[in-house]
């Protein structure tokens, strides 16, 4: 089983987010920087799960500047055999879905895995594009994946309950909670990591269909009104009265 | 023209497609053109989307719409916009809209918007806004290409009627066969999904345990809201993980959204900020919600829970 595991890299989850002085961009000073979660945890977690149980190989994809190389070694460091970073910056999402169907075009993978979204720009479609520029199944939001030889049966999240889908390699994937559990890179791991090929390839030309104008911050909330724990007939009124949510 | 895919569910639209082609007739008035409907299979009483400002609506029905495929949806979403000529097409950031929004974008080469909140922009092009960082800003998106897609997420704006049923014309679109073959697929009943839901009473570790869930159960019953919860407690399984709120669970806007016994740890607020109204209930006046609450009851959860069900009673009792 051939593997691609596409991952973002992605303010941390704590991260207060504050914007520049014209709100054309947000302030990064004193951003961290993680691997998006659910590239990590889920999608890249259970490709190594795959591949521990049937063989085969796990290649991490990021299309994104040098500064992302630390991001990709700690998906090597967690267990990928090798990486490649396709040397692009900004682009918008049918862009960079272009760069990881060349590449995944190139290599010939089974699995093209997907995280459900990314923690910053929550779009959650450069799976489906990638999928359908290569045109091969793609299953959504999957919470569960078992193989049988070149057959996958898919779990995926659908409002307020789940379908159970049956798809032919290759296909592309986006990985939700419930598909794997988090692994923690150990001290060999890490050193390993450091001797894995990342292998940095150019962009292919393509255009950027969409741009972010502006940010804002949600509006801010007026302080809280606190009720009088004995008088819950005073919220009910206020909910129904001033909030009008009942 | 703009062209809105309303999905049914089991034949029949829910209020989540109302809110789409409200939105798409908003788009429409906006561009100076007019906003068409297309549904997708056996549905019941589909011409009533004129109600939302559909001046039309299409149908195409075919043996391999039965199920949910990807690429079939898209074939034929994508070729009813290029038999009739729309060039911005709208559907809902639901579990089925993030499975096409993407291929639909790929396959018209256009920039798409997923998960948009408010009613594009033509003021010097053609923006769109949408929450980012699960809620905690707001980007205004332009698209820069002759299509446009667009997904709406739930309960953003309210549904509005603007005119009447319109009639119902069959549409035909060359279909490929499907990638995915659906096994089985199981709803919970009765239940409001999450995403979907307008009232939600949420629990986090405060509870102290899966078998004190009556307190926020009997509440959810008494307002006819869904249950959800914090992440540490469908982590250490209390609660099913479906029903955790927050960044890396299930992001919310419901109009009403009551936390007891949760802090308002920042990952939390992330998924559940977009709420028109937060009512937090804890017993530490230092909980960190209580900052990003409309009101709060400093209490312990389990004297005031049963009070708050009572009164709802009282209420809804008149």
């Amino acid at each position: 089983m051939k593997m691609l595991v596409c991952v973002s890299k992605t303010p941390e989850t704590t991260t207060k987010i504050q914007l520049n002085g014209d709100h054309s961009d947000l302030d990064y000073s004193g951003v961290n920087y993680i691997m998006n979660p659910y590239d990590e945890w889920y999608a890249l977690v259970r490709a190594l799960e795959l591949k521990e149980a049937a063989g085969g190989s796990v290649t991490i994809l990021n299309v994104g500047p040098a500064d992302n190389d630390a991001v990709i070694r700690k998906g090597l460091a967690i267990g990928a055999d090798d990486a490649i970073r396709v040397d692009a910056t900004g682009g918008g999402s049918l862009f960079i879905a272009k760069q990881i169907a060349a590449q995944a075009k190139a290599g010939g993978y089974d699995i093209i895995w997907f995280g459900k979204e990314t923690i910053d720009y929550n779009g959650s479609e450069v799976g489906a594009m990638v999928a359908e520029l290569l045109d091969v199944a793609y299953v959504g939001e999957a919470s569960h994946l078992e193989m049988n030889g070149t057959t996958a049966t898919v779990t995926r999240d659908i409002e307020g309950g789940i379908e159970i889908v049956e798809v032919s390699t290759p296909f592309a994937i986006s990985a939700a909670k419930g598909m794997a559990e988090q692994r923690i890179p150990n001290m060999r791991g890490i050193m390993m990591a450091k001797r894995k090929p990342l292998n940095v390839v150019a962009a292919e030309d393509a255009a950027a269909t969409t741009s972010v104008k502006s940010y804002e911050l949600p509006p801010a909330k007026t302080a809280v009104k606190l009720i009088d724990p004995e008088n819950m007939e005073e919220l009910v009124r206020l909910l129904h009265e001033e909030a009008k949510v009942i | 023209m703009v062209l809105v895919f309303a999905e049914a569910t089991n034949g029949k639209f829910k209020k989540a497609a109302h809110e789409v082609v409200t939105y798409g007739a908003k788009t429409a008035a906006a561009l100076g053109t007019e906003c068409v409907a297309l549904t997708l299979g056996d549905v019941t009483d589909a011409g009533d989307l004129g109600r939302f400002g559909a001046s039309k609506v299409y149908n195409l029905s075919a043996p391999e719409l039965a199920t949910f495929d990807g690429s079939v949806y898209t074939a034929a979403i994508a070729g009813a916009a290029r038999q009739l000529g729309a060039k911005v097409i709208i559907l809902l950031h639901n579990s089925t809209g993030k499975n096409l929004v993407g291929r639909l974008a790929a396959r018209l080469d256009a920039g798409s918007v997923p998960g948009a909140n408010a009613i594009p922009s033509t003021d010097g092009g053609f923006s769109v806004r949408k929450s980012v960082f699960s809620g905690k800003a707001i980007a205004d998106v332009s698209i820069n290409t002759d299509y446009k897609v667009i997904s709406l997420s739930g309960n953003s704006i309210p549904v509005e009627e603007s005119g009447s049923a319109v009639s119902v014309e069959s549409i035909s679109v060359d279909l490929p066969a499907a990638k995915t073959k659906v096994l089985e697929t199981k709803r919970a009943e009765g239940i409001t999904p999450l995403p979907e839901a307008e009232l939600v009473v949420s629990g986090g570790r405060g509870l102290k345990g899966p078998e004190n869930w009556g307190v926020i159960q009997d509440l959810a019953d008494a307002l006819g809201a869904t249950t959800a919860c914090s992440r540490p407690v469908a982590d250490v399984g209390w609660r099913p993980h479906h029903e955790h709120v927050g960044q890396t669970g299930v992001a919310i806007r419901p109009n009403l959204y009551i936390a007891a016994g949760i802090s308002g740890a920042i990952q939390h607020l992330a998924g559940v900020n977009s709420s028109k109204t937060i009512v937090v209930i804890n017993k530490d006046p230092e909980a960190p919600f209580f900052k990003a609450a409309d009101y709060g009851v400093v209490a312990d959860l389990f004297d005031v829970l049963p009070r708050l069900t009572e009164a709802i009673k009282a209420h809804k009792a008149g």
